[in-house]
């Protein structure tokens, strides 16, 4: 495949969209400037909701970060070879969305200025410090095994340094997993499933940015994705969203056989307000049971646009599905005297309702705008655009390599 | 390593900042001791080591639960601020001539103490129930 | 089984009444410090020692609902000064809740504050090592590192930990405290070190009620271990084996 020189028109293209990334990143730095110096009271965050929307944002993208090495993992690991032709742009986006998801991470720290202590000061009974060791292992890995990818004389080693990419993304998303899965204290928290559950939504969140992006490179470059690699990566997608839905439910399902769990459960599915909706209406429907017909329903999946919208539909409900479970987690009173009603000044007992304000949101679009940033100069400059083989993929009508 | 680049760093911004000052830009910090001649150490140390001597004896006291030292005198933030706090305005920071502000801000040096510790020397704090 | 109740009841009444008596002879103006001698001053260059653990004994039959002689005073001990618009975003070191068993009614008011537990969650979680244990079982946060992630207060069974929201000023010169850090009691450690008792043992004691009483838990002829070891305490979230420093008794 053949494509042509960039034209002018196109060149300005790329830089509205660009400049316009690069806006949406800079009012997000302004955001965590405004909140690291007037302090955290300009958040919507308290001494009862510690983590808030930066948090959502920044779990998301991380997680997402992992989940999107997928696709090259499927290539470099598992031989597939429609999938090998996308591990550089899948390389990209990781290294894109953990940039974003750090940024907003650290921003939100309330001594941003001190993160060299993060690097120097290392508690290693944290899993936050193993977070920060996975998280800058999981750069240098990648930006390895991107090189043994797109260096030709290196083609030899991708095989070794895609399975440690692998091992490493499966490591980290353990460790996102269990800053929530070792609090013992929280009872939305301390759960063993939450390792493996982070992992699988990883999967899902990041196949799904991966689906988004390659639609959005190719309509810019005026190709159509090839109908059997289409129905490939949309039906690989299915299969995710399905599996990220068994763990919700395993997770909720326990949790309603444990007594001391049903108050929890009944505040998240029934009556805790926003966090049911959010569930049932945002994760549930919008962001599951409809990205599963537009990919299965033999009609609507053959449609245009329909597995660019399956994928949204799954990212709005990764969203959703995180809100839920970071701030209605932190939203249910913590139980300190088991089976008594409690009441003080400090909140004990009672449901919190958190408002996010806008420079949060602001500064969680600022990473987001950010992975931006890095895809769109990273495709630009270099070969990412995934170019299959379509004589190939004639000749196989039924792909089976 | 990172002592060394920090060494080089502070060098540079000396060298910076006594080029400034010849060339007249930028005032020379006004260095007065209020209560003179109670040091713990001379002054050429104290210019040179009283980030490193706070920063041990904040370790120690902080995470070790040592209090004073056992024969000579402690560095002690508290104890610094009793003689250097300025009379006007009874603190060691806040003004352009302040003991801290007047070297830091000449050194471009941040002071990152009196977020947190009180810079007013004999201050008294009231409470008010939260 | 009743022989067993009456003794206790016995030996229960007998410290009631010694504490009362001890309450009435401390004439009002001395100091029950003066009096008690409860930690001796350590040394000067002396560091804190594992032989010692200094822990609090809250006896919620005398703690009453509505009084909060103890929050005030650690407020005024502790710079707790500021006007915090929204008030979930304000600093509580220690606070006042009332408790109620749900089926029977039973009542309780008591502080709660950092548990000053032995296997802290706090520190276990914490990146850079900023939440410690001095040796003395004393929970801190070393400022100096703390980088304000809030993991720590993800992590505390008690809400014992306050985020700093907005910048501070009018600290006491022994608290230092400031804007983007987390915080919490501190067992008044600046007093401790001095030999004195924390403040809102100090205010509960001064005022008569006798609600809190600090020692060395480790010194089995302390006054605390001596009261633990006769009556009935329980520390919260026992289940969770943190192992407090805090112990409660009446509940």
């Amino acid at each position: 495949m053949q494509l042509a020189p960039f034209s002018r028109a196109e060149e300005q293209r790329f830089y509205l969209v660009a400049a316009m990334g690069g806006l949406v990143t800079a009012v997000g730095l302004l955001a965590a400037l405004y909140m690291e110096h007037a302090g955290h009271v300009v958040t919507g965050m308290t001494n009862q909701v510690v983590w808030g929307m930066p948090h959502v944002f920044a779990i998301f993208l991380i997680v997402a970060a992992s989940g999107v090495l997928n696709v090259a993992s499927i290539g470099s690991v598992f031989g597939k070879k429609v999938y090998k032709k996308r591990a550089p742009l899948s390389g990209l986006l990781c290294l894109a969305m953990l940039t974003g998801g750090l940024f907003v991470l650290m921003l939100d720290l309330g001594r941003a200025d001190r993160l060299i202590i993060a690097a120097t000061h290392y508690n290693f009974t944290s899993v936050f410090a193993w977070n920060v060791f996975l998280y800058s292992g999981m750069f240098a890995i990648v930006a390895v095994y991107m090189w043994t990818l797109m260096e030709r004389r290196m083609n030899g080693y991708s095989k070794p340094a895609g399975f440690a990419a692998f091992i490493w993304r499966l490591i980290l998303t353990t460790g996102t997993g269990s800053i929530f899965g070792f609090l013992v204290a929280r009872q939305a928290y301390n759960s063993a499933v939450l390792a493996p559950m982070f992992i699988i939504m990883s999967f899902a969140w990041g196949l799904a940015v991966f689906m988004i992006v390659q639609k959005t490179m190719f309509w810019w470059n005026s190709i159509e994705l090839h109908p059997s690699v289409r129905t490939r990566m949309k039906n690989l997608l299915g299969v995710f969203v399905a599996a990220v839905l068994y763990f919700v439910i395993a997770y909720h399902m326990t949790n309603l056989y444990f007594a001391k769990q049903i108050a929890f459960e009944r505040f998240i599915l029934l009556d805790g307000g926003i966090f049911p909706l959010l569930l049932w209406g945002g994760y549930l429907l919008l962001g599951t049971v409809a990205p599963l017909i537009l990919i299965y329903h033999p009609g609507l999946s053959a449609r245009r646009g329909s597995v660019m919208l399956a994928s949204l539909l799954v990212v709005l409900g990764a969203f959703c599905q995180l809100y839920v479970f970071i701030i209605g987690g932190q939203a249910f009173p913590l139980e300190i005297f088991p089976g008594m009603e409690v009441s003080s000044s400090f909140y004990d007992g009672q449901v919190e309702h958190y408002a996010p304000s806008l420079p949060e949101i602001l500064l969680g679009f600022g990473g987001i705008a950010i992975a931006f940033l890095i895809t769109a100069v990273g495709v630009r400059v270099l070969h990412f655009l995934p170019q299959d083989d379509l004589s190939q993929l004639e000749a196989a009508a039924s792909i089976s390599d | 390593m990172l002592r060394t680049l920090l060494h080089l760093i502070a060098a540079a911004a000396l060298a910076a900042a006594s080029l400034a000052a010849q060339a007249g830009g930028v005032p020379k910090p006004v260095v007065k001791i209020e209560n003179p001649g109670k040091c713990i150490a001379p002054a050429d140390e104290m210019r040179r080591n009283h980030m490193e001597m706070l920063k041990h004896q904040r370790d120690l006291t902080l995470r070790e639960g040592v209090r004073g030292a056992a024969a000579g005198k402690a560095a002690s933030l508290n104890g610094c601020i009793e003689c250097h706090a300025s009379k006007q305005t009874g603190s060691v920071t806040g003004g352009k001539e302040s003991f801290c502000e007047s070297c830091h801000s000449y050194a471009a040096v941040k002071l990152d103490c009196w977020d947190c510790h009180q810079p007013k020397a004999g201050y008294k704090a009231t409470g008010a129930k939260p | 089984m009743s022989h067993n109740k009456r003794r206790s009841f016995l030996v229960a009444s007998a410290a009631g009444l010694g504490t009362v008596a001890l309450g009435v002879a401390v004439a009002p103006g001395i100091r029950l410090i003066e009096v008690s001698h409860a930690n001796p001053v350590r040394p000067a260059g002396q560091p804190a020692s594992s032989a010692v653990r200094w822990g609090m004994l809250v006896d919620t039959t005398r703690c009453a609902t509505g009084c909060d002689d103890c929050v005030k005073a650690c407020a005024a001990e502790n710079g707790i000064n500021e006007t915090v618009a929204d008030k979930r975003q304000g600093a509580q070191w220690i606070r006042k809740i009332d408790i109620k068993e749900a089926k029977t009614g039973r009542q309780h008011s008591l502080p709660m504050m950092c548990q000053h537990c032995a296997n802290p969650p706090c520190v276990d979680v914490c990146p850079t090592g900023a939440s410690m244990k001095r040796a003395d079982g004393i929970v801190l946060v070393d400022r100096h590192v703390c980088i304000g992630c809030r993991y720590c207060m993800m992590a505390c069974p008690y809400k014992a930990r306050s985020f700093v929201h907005q910048p501070l000023s009018g600290q006491n010169p022994e608290v230092p405290r400031g804007l983007g850090c987390v915080e919490s009691c501190t067992l008044c450690v600046h007093r401790v070190d001095k030999g004195q008792q924390p403040a809102c043992v100090e205010s509960c004691t001064t005022a008569g009620h006798n609600a809190l009483l600090f020692g060395d838990l480790n010194d089995p002829n302390s006054e605390i271990s001596r009261r633990a070891a006769a009556a009935a305490t329980s520390q919260i979230r026992a289940d969770l084996k943190l192992n407090t420093g805090v112990r409660y008794q009446g509940i």
